[in-house]
């Protein structure tokens, strides 16, 4: 692995690791008060915090996740390094689109 | 030669990669390390069996084969420690190719071993006076963990990442690069990290630890290549923000 995705892929996981314990954290509080679709919703629409934290979450993990996977398929396949290359950025780019849709349906829309 | 107390089953592995195990019968003595019973078959019973060793102290690291699916230094692996139920299965070492019996070409090791920028380069002729390096100095303790390497390729076959990776340097030429990283005397530091920290270097190890687990002079390359990623979000990130890099 190249110095530069190295690095991505650490300061991605530097970012992720809070932000994942965040949103467990979020997960079980919601759950635990009993909490519904709308009321969550209610919280998170209109909220430039939840926006900026998703934001985040979602572009760290589009990050992080693709050189994982670019790792494994190197090591565990037969495929060529072009074709794990594409299949890694094209993953990512899938993260990140599908990601970002998911945060504007949370944030955005009718409150 | 000590007494005999038995019969060992050693089987061998004959030939190149489409060859297979031949058995042995070996006498079983008080007192026998593996490398013993690999010259005992080639002198008695195979005598085109193809070996390699040269010191049987275990300071040059030629001998080292796999034996019962462990990469080991068959001079200083005592047969009764590893032969269980009186059997050994002997064969050469993982992640090298194969030259005939148990010897492997080494050359891609070494060859990884200078691309890690393994190779020292001093700064003074031989007619200067001894550098002073401070032994409580952090680089010269750095250096000394990982300064006792006897490239006997254990780690390396030892390493899952070399196998899957063909790019991979492994753990003894990133240890390697780690001492000479520390080492204040190296004229190219920065090209060692450069080279040390590219493309199938620090970065594509993932701690699994099996070369530590395995070198037989009780070092830890894990620790030197943790050193060389420090090193390299360091120099990467730092580097860039405050123009700070080794």
């Amino acid at each position: 692995m190249s110095q530069g995705l190295f690095v991505a892929q650490r300061l991605s996981a530097l970012v992720l690791g809070p932000l994942v314990l965040v949103h467990l954290g979020l997960i079980m509080v919601a759950i635990r008060g009993g909490l519904s679709a709308e009321e969550i919703l209610g919280r998170t629409q209109g909220s430039i915090g939840w926006a900026l934290f998703y934001g985040a979450f979602v572009v760290a993990a589009a990050v992080h996740a693709p050189i994982g996977l670019r790792n494994i398929l190197r090591e565990w396949t037969r495929l060529r390094p072009r074709a794990v290359d594409l299949i890694s950025l094209g993953f990512g780019a899938f993260l990140l689109v599908a990601g970002l849709r998911a945060v504007v349906a949370v944030i955005g829309g009718p409150a | 030669m000590t007494a005999s107390t038995g019969t060992l089953t050693v089987e061998i592995w004959r030939g190149r990669d489409d060859g297979g195990l031949q058995s042995y019968a070996v006498p079983a003595r008080d007192n026998q390390t593996v490398l013993d019973v690999v010259t005992e078959v080639q002198r008695r019973h195979a005598p085109d069996l193809a070996y390699r060793f040269a010191c049987r102290v275990g300071v040059c690291g030629s001998c080292a084969m796999t034996v019962n699916g462990v990469p080991r230094w068959t001079c200083r692996t005592h047969v009764s420690k590893v032969a269980g139920e009186g059997r050994l299965r002997i064969e050469p070492l993982r992640n090298m190719p194969r030259i005939k019996d148990l010897a492997c070409d080494m050359t891609p090791f070494f060859e990884k071993w200078e691309a890690a920028g393994g190779v020292f380069e001093g700064t003074v002729t031989r007619d200067a006076p001894l550098a002073a390096v401070s032994p409580e100095s952090p680089e010269r303790r750095a250096a000394d963990a990982g300064i006792e390497c006897i490239n006997c390729g254990v780690c390396y076959a030892a390493c899952d990442v070399v196998g899957w990776d063909e790019d991979y340097l492994g753990p003894a030429a990133l240890n390697r690069a780690w001492t000479l990283v520390n080492d204040v005397r190296h004229r190219s530091r920065a090209e060692t990290i450069s080279a040390a920290t590219g493309v199938g270097g620090c970065g594509s190890c993932h701690s699994q630890g099996n070369c530590m687990r395995y070198c037989p002079v009780g070092l830890a390359p894990a620790e030197s290549i943790a050193g060389l990623k420090r090193r390299s979000l360091r120099d990467s990130v730092l580097g860039r923000l405050l123009g700070w890099a080794s």
